[in-house]
């Protein structure tokens, strides 16, 4: 989609630098002259509001790291009563960093869902999307890592179910876990280590934006009506003004959600069990992961076998690589398959009920439905992504996007 | 190219390709060892590898958390009941099969590493339908024998190595 850049900088001091280092014209034929189909909707404006999200969580996680002490005797005081009460905005800072977590996962799973709906993941998107699946499973670890950081008795907990996810493999699983606690449970190293990567990974996240952009850049963005740009005069505009305005103007709605969480509600999605200090010998009376990993605590759960429970649970991520190749089917958006549309929806339905079940108690009526819904979870990408891929009747796709543009005007005059 | 030249015996610079090689990779393995291996418990945490308890003081029914490298240790003192429960359990019911006797020393003193074997939480005293342990994860649930009953986790709690010094005194480790 961007060719050699036509950019000539106007200044002379701009051409001695642009022929030295073409910076200056890699942003021109970035966000400036790149081209995207004119038929985007607000769905496509996500991939910036992550962007603002990624940038600002390092923004007030490096402020943190000023602040915070990596120690377990220290951590949780370091928090709770320095960061939140002494420090000059710390409260502000740490709850735009925990709230922005959160946001920043609601983000990513719309954008996530916008490409399973517009089939973002056909080709020549696979490696997009794939890099897209490694961003995802990245996040997760960071989020882990933070949330065990706080020192609390949810950090404890979590951090003890997940790192013990590893013993459920088979003869090296044990001694693997007391590697990652550098003891024979979570403790004191293992908070201290998780800090230095929880410092890590945003970075290694930002390296991996930088491929996924570049590989969006490469084959060009899909759209709704999921056909390819054909000629670029007709079927697209330039990113800058039109995505830009677009996209300040979604980030900044975005961002009303986001102050309306830091200054109305900051602890609504936090756990009020996490306000009490760590005890290895206590586990609280009822522990969930943060709402962004329920469906996928539902799914291990609902497995009655300890090393089944976490297979299924990587396979319900690792699944997601490969959705290019369960779903054949050359049509891309789901605008023009009735069936697939339909069962995608279910899908939603099916995440947001295992989302549900997780933050319930364990009981047996529970565990029943968690595994239907877990069935249907893998049901979806198993059966009915193939099956549909050579079976769905299909609506005829428009010709081009200027074409499926000015339908739409015409339908509406 | 002839035949000659690509099919002969290894010679002294096949030998020089593959010696380096090898000396770069046991180089590289060296180097990263180190790196990998700061991350294995320390030795001040090996150190604290065995405790002494006073059970004298713990009532018939009681049990008794006490911290063994880093996490829970049980000390349950068990009621005929419990005791009685526990041994009349047929082996076939147990997903992890194990006599009573084979998980005590004595009788009225139960010891098991208070750690569920699914994914480390630690469960909760008399609770569950054999009132023995439940874990709040995930609902596994233990019997008076600190063996698993129902939910997911695999394994009977783990029995620690533990030494009866005095009839009131137990050295864990």
């Amino acid at each position: 989609m961007s060719g050699p850049s036509t950019f000539v900088p106007k200044s002379a001091i701009g051409r001695w630098f642009e022929s030295r280092l073409p910076v200056m014209g890699l942003m021109h034929s970035s966000f400036v002259a790149y081209p995207v189909p004119r038929n985007l909707n607000y769905m496509w404006t996500f991939g910036a509001i992550l962007s603002f999200m990624l940038i600002a969580q390092i923004i007030t996680g490096v402020v943190l790291a000023m602040h915070y002490v990596g120690s377990a005797s220290q951590a949780f005081q370091s928090i709770n009563d320095h960061i939140m009460r002494d420090v000059n905005y710390g409260w502000l800072i740490r709850y735009m960093h925990t709230n922005g977590a959160s946001l920043f996962f609601l983000a990513a799973y719309i954008h996530m869902m916008r490409g399973l709906y517009y089939g973002s993941y056909k080709p020549p998107r696979e490696l997009l999307w794939i890099i897209g699946v490694v961003i995802y499973l990245l996040m997760t670890a960071t989020a882990f890592l933070g949330y065990v950081l706080p020192w609390g008795a949810m950090s404890f907990a979590g951090a003890t179910v997940i790192t013990n996810l590893f013993t459920a493999i088979p003869v090296i699983g044990t001694p693997l876990a007391h590697w990652l606690w550098g003891g024979f449970a979570v403790g004191a190293p293992t908070l201290t280590r998780f800090f230095a990567l929880h410092y890590l990974l945003p970075f290694v996240i930002a390296a991996f934006v930088g491929l996924h952009v570049w590989a969006l850049h490469v084959t060009g963005q899909n759209n709704p009506d999921g056909v390819e740009v054909k000629n670029v005069e007709r079927d697209t505009v330039a990113f800058t003004p039109y995505a830009t305005i677009k996209d300040i103007f979604a980030v900044s709605v975005f961002f009303i959600l986001y102050a309306w969480l830091i200054f109305y509600i900051p602890n609504y999605l936090l756990d009020a069990d996490n306000y009490n200090i760590a005890n290895p010998l206590v586990t609280p009376a009822h522990v969930v992961p943060e709402w962004y990993l329920l469906p996928f605590y539902a799914i291990l759960r609902a497995i009655p076998n300890k090393l089944l429970g976490v297979v299924a649970l990587v396979a319900a991520i690792v699944i997601l690589a490969f959705v290019p190749w369960l779903d054949r089917n050359p049509v891309k958006s789901a605008k023009y398959r009735p069936a697939f549309r339909f069962f995608f929806w279910v899908f939603v339905a099916i995440c947001i009920g295992l989302g549900y079940i997780g933050s319930q108690e364990p009981n047996d009526a529970m565990t029943m439905v968690a595994r239907i819904l877990t069935g249907g979870y893998f049901g979806f990408f198993l059966v009915v992504m193939p099956v549909l891929s050579f079976t769905e009747k299909t609506r005829p796709i428009p010709a081009s996007i200027a074409d499926a543009v000015l339908a739409k005007k015409t339908a509406e005059a | 190219m002839t035949a000659a030249t690509t099919t002969h015996d290894p010679n002294r610079r096949d030998f020089l390709y593959i010696a380096t090689g090898a000396v770069g990779a046991v180089g590289v393995a060296a180097v990263a060892w180190p790196f990998i291996d700061q991350m294995n418990p320390d030795a001040s945490t090996l150190a604290m590898a065995s405790i002494e308890v006073d059970i004298g003081a713990i009532p018939e029914g009681q049990i008794v958390t006490v911290k063994w490298r880093g996490g829970p240790v049980f000390i349950r003192h068990r009621t005929k009941k419990e005791i009685e429960e526990a041994q009349n359990v047929q082996l076939s019911e147990l997903r992890d099969p194990q006599t009573d006797a084979q998980r005590v020393q004595k009788p009225e003193w139960l010891i098991v590493v208070g750690i569920c074997t699914h994914l480390g939480c630690v469960p909760i005293g008399h609770e569950g339908k054999y009132e023995g342990w439940f874990c709040p994860c995930h609902g596994s649930v233990y019997d008076t024998s600190g063996r698993i009953r129902q939910g997911p986790a695999p394994l009977n709690l783990a029995v620690p190595e533990y030494k009866f010094l005095t009839d009131t005194k137990v050295k864990v480790g």
